[in-house]
């Protein structure tokens, strides 16, 4: 029996509500099913052994359990490397991005700040017109910033979306009172920013800083155009050689037995790599979840 | 005229404007400056003497790209691409959205919310890397599922022009349908509980509700959403092609934004200039076009961008 939560005590769910919660429910749980499939048929390749996944006898649940495709992964020095890489641009990144929104949304919301309309097109009109691929390949060529650690992270270090979002939070949700109070208090407009306003913006700052990591951890066109030397590049990279130009390089791998397996391991290989690569920036969000539904939605709905 | 009251404003707030320095320095640098380099497209670009002492050669690049073969091809691919995507795309959100939110199940409501945020998470490249594994014709699960019902091999489809566009789009649709319920979910958390409440009392049904009351209240931020994806339907996102792009379904899957990858930096040293034309013709094409839809929504009275 269903029961809805607004529902008055005392009013009968009508017949046709019976009928439309059951076909809401089978749409529902297809819509889930066709959504959940792909991830379970991932995760239970991944931990099946490789000979099995090869013959193609994996359909649903892991045939012949086994972490063989793992320990592969685990076993290959550039993928280690793109890991390591791909880490530090995540973290300096985002670092960088959520300092340089914080400082951009602030004073753009005042409204008391001389010319703000003028600074907020100044940045929204980059939203809908750029530069576009070459003349930002020129760029970085001529600020010498190719195939450095930098090219990775300044050229996405503002993200004017997410200004917009964090300075519609921050007119939303903080009340002007504490700004006047504060002035009469004799706060600067610099120290209200720092003790008051970044405090009161946790909830935003969370939001921004999963972006900004997500975007991080999984961009790879900007390595492709940017970056030349091997021991640079992010995992995106190593990834996309690995899992769709089939350039599985049994010479990096320390073991020599293992070359022998290659062939089986070929195909859970990419499985585990493809868990690997996903898992730790899908655990950034329980972390943030409880911020995320407060901050994303006082930034969207008005915005 | 800047009067002196006004200096004295803004000098009062100096240490905003110190704040903003480094995010104005910022988007000159790496957006303005892109955007100068544009006038590139009208020169005939030589490393040798850079973008501002290139000799001007007028519209040369963009006749040149209007009059190629590859032109209407291109175009249509990329019109194609996007607008299925689109009408695909689009709506279903907004009914998971309403059915989740018409869901009396609290658990299980949760449960959906959370498996359908998980795929947002995957990059572009592991999101390709799973489609060549899922589809693949002999150890993926479509390859074993044809050959067990038909008895016959599997097509590759990853040679079919024409399954590239579906793979694509309902990839992308996989991908994104979870978490753009996020913010239809956030619009209907405002609808007031008391106008349900007196519907019910009037006798309305739950259907009769969702249509009257939950899809009225999204409605303002669908179409919102709507003028956002209008002014990206020239920007197929070029990640995504490029991976799935091979010689054998080149003939659907070449869109402005490989192309201008493939003139300006692949093809011997790269055409920039040429490049540089064909990718300025298409942000102008989207930046009139993200005017015109917003135009045309204020006009009907329902929400703008501005």
């Amino acid at each position: 029996m269903v029961t809805h939560p607004t529902r008055p005590a005392g009013i009968r769910i009508p017949r046709s509500d019976r009928a439309f919660y059951i076909a809401s429910y089978v749409v529902l749980t297809l819509l889930f099913l066709s959504v959940l499939y792909p991830i379970v048929f991932v995760i239970s390749a991944s931990f099946s052994e490789g000979r099995m996944v090869s013959a193609g006898k994996v359909i649903l649940w892991p045939v012949h359990p086994s972490v063989e495709g793992y320990a592969a992964v685990f076993r290959n020095r550039r993928v280690l490397l793109g890991f390591g890489n791909t880490l530090t641009y995540t973290l300096l990144g985002t670092l960088i991005n959520v300092c340089v929104c914080m400082m951009c949304a602030y004073p753009l919301s005042r409204r008391d700040l001389p010319c703000r309309n003028v600074f907020m097109l100044i940045f929204a009109f980059t939203m809908y017109f750029g530069g576009g691929m070459i003349p930002n390949y020129l760029l970085m060529r001529n600020l010498g910033m190719l195939d450095t650690l930098w090219v990775m992270i300044l050229p996405g270090a503002l993200s004017v979306y997410n200004m917009i979002l964090a300075r519609t939070f921050m007119q939303t949700s903080i009340p002007g009172e504490l700004l006047e109070a504060a002035t009469l208090d004799g706060c600067s407009d610099l120290r209200y920013f720092l003790q008051i306003v970044l405090p009161l913006s946790k909830a935003i700052i969370a939001v921004v800083a999963m972006y900004s990591a997500v975007a991080h951890w999984n961009t790879y066109f900007n390595a492709m155009l940017y970056l030349d030397s091997m021991e640079k590049m992010p995992l995106q990279i190593i990834l996309r050689e690995i899992l769709l130009a089939n350039q599985f390089d049994a010479s990096m791998m320390v073991d020599p037995e293992l070359q022998e397996a290659r062939a089986d391991l070929a195909d859970v290989l990419k499985y585990a790599l493809i868990m690997i690569s996903t898992v730790p920036i899908l655990l950034v969000y329980p972390f943030i979840q409880k911020y995320f539904v407060q901050g994303m939605m006082i930034g969207s709905v008005k915005g | 005229m800047i009067t002196s009251k006004q200096v004295r404003k803004a000098a009062a707030r100096w240490q905003l404007y110190l704040l903003l320095a480094i995010p104005l320095a910022y988007i000159i640098i790496f957006h303005y400056v892109p955007i100068g380099g544009l006038q590139m497209a009208m020169k005939a670009f030589d490393l040798r003497y850079g973008i501002a002492r290139s000799p001007w050669v007028g519209f040369r690049y963009f006749e040149k790209f209007l009059d190629s073969f590859q032109f209407s091809r291109i175009l249509s691919n990329t019109l194609t691409l996007s607008f299925y995507s689109l009408f695909a795309g689009f709506p279903l959100p907004i009914l998971l959205a309403l059915l989740l939110n018409a869901a009396p199940h609290q658990t299980y409501k949760k449960l959906i919310q959370t498996v359908t945020y998980i795929p947002h998470f995957i990059s572009t490249v592991v999101m390709v890397g799973i489609l060549m594994q899922v589809f693949n014709m002999r150890s993926g699960v479509y390859g074993i599922l044809y050959s067990a019902f038909t008895g016959s091999a599997a097509p590759d489809l990853f040679a079919s022009p024409s399954a590239f566009r579906h793979m694509y789009v309902w990839s992308g649709i996989w991908q994104n349908l979870g978490w753009d319920t996020i913010i239809y979910l956030a619009a209907l958390m405002n609808v007031d509980p008391e106008l349900n409440e007196a519907a019910q009392i009037d006798g309305a049904n739950r259907w009769q509700r969702m249509w009257h009351i939950d899809l009225p209240t999204i409605l303002p931020t669908a179409s919102i959403l709507l003028i956002l994806a209008a002014g990206k339907v020239m920007n197929v996102g070029f990640e995504k092609v490029y991976l799935m792009q091979n010689d054998l379904n080149i003939s659907t899957s070449e869109v402005i934004s490989t192309y201008v990858y493939k003139i300006g930096m692949v093809t011997g040293g790269g055409d920039f200039s040429y490049g540089t034309a064909i990718g300025l013709f298409n942000s102008v094409v989207n930046f009139i076009l993200i005017i015109l839809v917003n135009a045309i929504c204020k006009k009907l009275g329902g929400s703008s961008l501005w």
